[in-house]
């Protein structure tokens, strides 16, 4: 019989340690199909975040380097730098990438460094149990604001791809989310496009997931998909932001 | 007694900073990625790698912290490439969360840190407070670092070429401890001549390294155990690597040691001065010794543990440009079996010739 559809090659046949309804594991899959699709697993190498997706090595079957938390832009410049003809990404979170990483993250796309992003917001900290991050929404309810987010105090919800578009060093950013079959096909094409972008050296292309984290929105999976639709993408438009 | 001096060979003199000395000698030594952020009084070795990293096949970042450059070398080294960054004393405080994660996933790195005067941003005058720091690991976690102390250009030079070889032979984070005299004098220096000259290229490939698994299983660089026992494991098999660089590299230099009353303990330009004074007392017939610890990390315990059972009374006199840091590992050493004193200056001020003489008159007669 012919094989129409099966589990792509650089993902491992594993059950994740992700809570039910968590987009990370559709993403690690979006991506590994992309890099299967390109052909190009023998030579990507994957900087991991420090967060929920920090063993994302375990899942995937290709060289990967974890990075401390935050620093994966300066782990993964190093590596472009040395091997430019292989095909370097970033993983990361919006705590890793947004607040503590923010540095390497504009610095790193300042340079235009010929890297694919892949940032994953979920609006919280999973991986610490739900705190409060710099993309949570207005009134959003986290452990460390549990009476909701207020901008008079924790700022607003920081908008960093937008942010990062304005540098002349950014070659492309998207933004996308895993909250519908739709959601997933583009974001699919998104990062394989972010990835084609590096192979004909373009420069820095990151795509930033919209993805849901049911267990500290403190939501069923279902209403995690439309609180992305009605709620976060209001905030966080989805499309072409360069 | 140190390998590097004894492959000296016959390769042209130049007149060098230390700061320099090391950047060159990194060059030479294979290093193709350099990344840094300014501070003084290291400025030279940015400098330099500005100038001559990308002609020698090399990357060259001026990052935009010293956070990142740790991490920029964590990538480098992970690709498999002879890496190094340098700072003084602030900027490497900042990197010791680096230092750990390159201790933790067993990545060899050479990390020079030009000392200067702390705490705070202190000042940018010479100083060795900066011990414990790296001799203790700064960072989080049971690891260390191999640390290395030039006293001269020269040593800088040959130090900085053997961080590299213990680094990839340990898989191991390499610190050259120099102060801001030591990055800022100009010595005449022989380095080393072409056949000599490490060609990245020809090194031997580390098979552990992420280069994409084309070839091969894939390569995970990390320092995450995550299950209970995994991490114990791995921290016992980085112990029994601690033990044996422990037994295999304590480096240090002696100096009159066999008749002496007292012996003068100091390290890196220190010494120099200490070794002056040694002088000066043994023309008026005093029994003054030396030791200089080369490796600080691993400490030469050994020649302190031998000396302290000595049937003969002795004294250390400790001397250093800090409050007693490299102090308790002598005393460590010589475990309360002979008298240890201390003499030290910081925040700049350097103890002087006339000060080493004048304590080691007063031991003499005490
Ligand atoms: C230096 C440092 N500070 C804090 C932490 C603790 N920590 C681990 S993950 C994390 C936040 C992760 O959030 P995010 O990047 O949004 O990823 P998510 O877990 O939501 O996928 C924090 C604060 C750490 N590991 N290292």
């Amino acid at each position: 019989m012919k094989r129409i559809f099966g589990r792509t090659k650089s993902l491992r046949p594993l059950d994740t340690h992700y809570c039910s309804g968590c987009g990370h594991g559709v993403v690690h899959r979006l991506l590994a199909e992309a890099i299967d699709e390109l052909n190009i697993r023998g030579i990507t190498i994957g900087v991991t975040p420090v967060g929920c997706a920090v063993v994302a090595y375990d899942y995937w079957d290709f060289d990967c380097v974890e990075s401390a938390h935050g620093r994966g832009l300066a782990v993964a410049t190093a590596i472009k730098r040395l091997q430019p003809e292989k095909v370097v990404f970033t993983y990361q979170g919006d705590g890793d990438l947004a607040a503590i990483g923010t540095a390497e993250t504009i610095h790193a796309a300042n340079r235009g460094e010929n890297l694919t992003v892949v940032f994953i917001n979920n609006a919280v900290y999973g991986m610490t149990g739900g705190q409060m991050a710099p993309t949570t929404l207005i009134g959003q309810k986290s452990a460390t604001s549990p009476l909701g987010r207020n901008e008079k105090t924790e700022g607003y919800p920081l908008r960093i791809s937008e942010l990062l578009a304005q540098l002349q060093g950014v070659y492309s950013v998207e933004r996308t989310a895993v909250d519908s079959v739709y959601g997933i096909l583009k974001t699919k094409n998104a990062i394989k496009t972010a990835f084609q972008n590096q192979m004909e050296n373009k420069g820095f292309s990151l795509v930033e997931v919209l993805s849901a984290c049911p267990t500290y929105w403190d939501m069923s999976a279902f209403e995690s998909l439309d609180w992305i639709k009605n709620k976060m993408s209001k905030v966080f438009p989805l499309g072409r932001i360069k | 007694m140190n390998r590097e001096q004894r492959t000296e060979d016959r390769g042209e003199k130049v007149l060098l900073s230390g700061n320099e000395a090391v950047a060159k000698s990194a060059i030479d030594a294979g290093c193709r990625f350099y990344a840094g952020y300014p501070i003084t009084p290291q400025n030279e070795l940015i400098g330099y790698m500005a100038k001559n990293m990308a002609s020698s096949g090399g990357i060259f970042i001026q990052s935009e912290s010293e956070l990142s450059a740790i991490n920029m070398v964590f990538g480098a080294s992970a690709s498999g490439v002879r890496a190094m960054t340098s700072s003084s004393s602030p900027g490497i405080s900042l990197m010791q969360e680096g230092i750990s994660y390159i201790a933790g996933a067993e990545l060899p790195a050479v990390i020079v840190n030009i000392m200067r005067a702390g705490p705070g941003l202190g000042n940018i005058w010479p100083a060795q407070s900066d011990y414990f720091q790296a001799v203790k690991s700064g960072g989080h976690g049971d690891y260390h670092c191999i640390v290395l102390a030039p006293s001269s250009v020269q040593e800088a030079y040959a130090l900085t070429f053997e961080a590299f070889v213990l680094a990839d032979k340990y898989r191991i984070p390499v610190i050259i401890l120099g102060d801001a005299m030591l990055g800022q004098m100009m010595e005449p220096l022989s380095v080393h001549s072409q056949e000599f000259i490490v060609h990245s290229k020809k090194l031997r490939t580390k098979s552990w390294a992420a280069t994409g698994c084309k070839d091969r299983k894939p390569n995970v660089v990390k320092s995450f155990y995550l299950n209970l026992g995994d991490l114990e494991k791995f921290n016992l098999k980085l112990q029994r690597k601690y033990k044996n660089i422990q037994q295999k590299e304590q480096r240090y230099e002696e100096l009159n040691i066999n008749d002496a009353r007292i012996i003068l303990v100091a390290y890196g330009t220190m010494a120099r001065l200490a070794k002056q004074a040694m002088v000066s007392l043994r023309e008026k017939g005093l029994k003054v010794g030396l030791i200089r610890p080369i490796n600080l990390w691993p400490f030469p315990q050994k020649i302190f543990q031998r000396l302290a059972i000595s049937d003969k009374r002795l004294a250390f006199l400790v001397i250093e440009m800090s409050y007693g840091q490299m102090l308790e590992d002598v005393k460590l050493a010589v475990n309360g079996q002979q008298r240890v004193e201390f003499l030290g200056r910081s925040g700049g001020g350097i103890p002087t010739e006339e000060e080493i003489i004048k304590s080691s008159l007063s031991l003499l007669s005490s």
